[in-house]
């Protein structure tokens, strides 16, 4: 019986670790910057890990940086929020995938790695549009849609 | 006549535009801008939208994408981009600085400049507020694939030892092997090129 319990408890450990491994790290916090990760919301610092999933939500007069494992650059201004979608970087081969979902407020990227080594592999959505990135900086800023009849 | 055609020509124009919209809920403004980067190289963006397709790879070069669904390039005045974006901009981490070190000679220890470039290293990880580390070993064009792969992971791993015994936290180093993926010296396959063998260290 216990055998069975102990199994379950290793396989969860298990699962836990397999999707464990951060995709870069806060690197500036200003005013109220927060990560959503699932049904938690995380007060953003600098050295906090950041994983693939997670949302970036700032206040107002608020502002998050993060570095990613491929050394590309993200930030986002008050008001903002910014999803991180998919992020996948191979250390050996540079090849990775990084889908960024900007849903609004305001976003600066500058490309790293996988994009030097395949032009688009990093994307950012915005609620119109999907960016190719092919290796540069950029800004991107998102209006709330107009309320109203 | 011809005036009531106009009134008729644009009365049926409006209508149609306003029922375009109605099928499609209005979204926000949205707008994109290529900055120069700072090595002056400007890779571009892509901007893909419905059927459109805008390509950005000029310095300021942008799209605005209006709330009808109208896209508009145009480019930005740096002072604009300033205006809408400095908090934002100001807020990016600082660039990775990157540093290349040398072993000696089929040895563990470091060259003699490699150790001085080791102490530039511990400077900048002291400057940056919560630095994690990037290290990358790399080989030269002698041998397969695999064995390189191999040797490169283990001058990162060593790399990663010499600075832990420095005090940095073994949890904030990354370490890879790049093999001869990466060149700095492009060689034909078996030439040895000691300044291929080296490993890449990115403080962030």
């Amino acid at each position: 019986m216990w055998k069975n319990w102990a199994l379950a408890v290793c396989a969860g450990w298990f699962a836990i670790t397999a999707v464990a491994n951060e995709v870069g790290h806060i690197k500036v916090a200003k005013g109220t910057a927060t990560i959503q990760r699932g049904a938690e919301k995380i007060a953003a610092a600098p050295g906090m890990k950041v994983f693939a999933a997670d949302v970036l939500t700032t206040g107002a007069s608020s502002a998050v940086g993060v570095t990613f494992l491929d050394n590309s650059l993200i930030s986002t201004g008050p008001n903002s929020v910014f999803a991180i979608d998919q992020y996948t970087f191979d250390s050996t081969t540079h090849v990775g995938k990084f889908d960024g979902n900007l849903r609004k407020g305001t976003l600066a990227a500058v490309s790293g790695k996988m994009v030097k080594q395949l032009p688009e592999s990093m994307r950012i959505r915005t609620p119109s549009s999907i960016m190719g990135v092919r290796g540069t900086e950029f800004v991107v800023k998102v209006d709330e849609a107009p309320v109203g009849p | 006549m011809k005036n009531i055609m106009n009134v008729v020509g644009c009365t049926c124009a409006a209508v149609l535009l306003m029922a375009c919209a109605q099928t499609h809920p209005p979204l926000g403004e949205e707008l994109v801008v290529v900055l120069p980067g700072h090595d002056g190289t400007i890779g571009g963006v892509v901007v893909r939208r419905n059927n459109s397709e805008q390509v950005l790879d000029k310095a300021f070069a942008g799209s605005r994408i209006g709330s009808q669904g109208t896209q508009e390039a145009m480019s930005l005045s740096a002072e604009a981009v300033n205006k809408i974006f400095s908090d934002t901009v100001a807020a990016l981490p600082g660039r990775p600085a990157t540093f290349l070190l040398y072993f000696l000679e089929g040895k563990d220890e470091l060259t003699t400049a490699s150790n001085a470039e080791l102490a530039n290293v511990l400077d900048e990880i002291k400057r940056r507020p919560a630095p994690d580390l990037l290290v990358t070993g790399h080989a030269d064009n002698v041998g397969s694939d695999v064995v390189n792969d191999k040797l490169s992971l283990a001058r990162a791993e060593r790399m990663r030892e010499l600075l832990t015994m420095r005090g940095i936290n073994v949890d904030r180093i990354q370490v890879a092997g790049r093999g001869k993926r990466e060149l700095l010296i492009v060689t034909r396959e078996g030439v040895a090129e000691e300044r291929n063998r080296r490993v890449e260290i990115n403080v962030r």
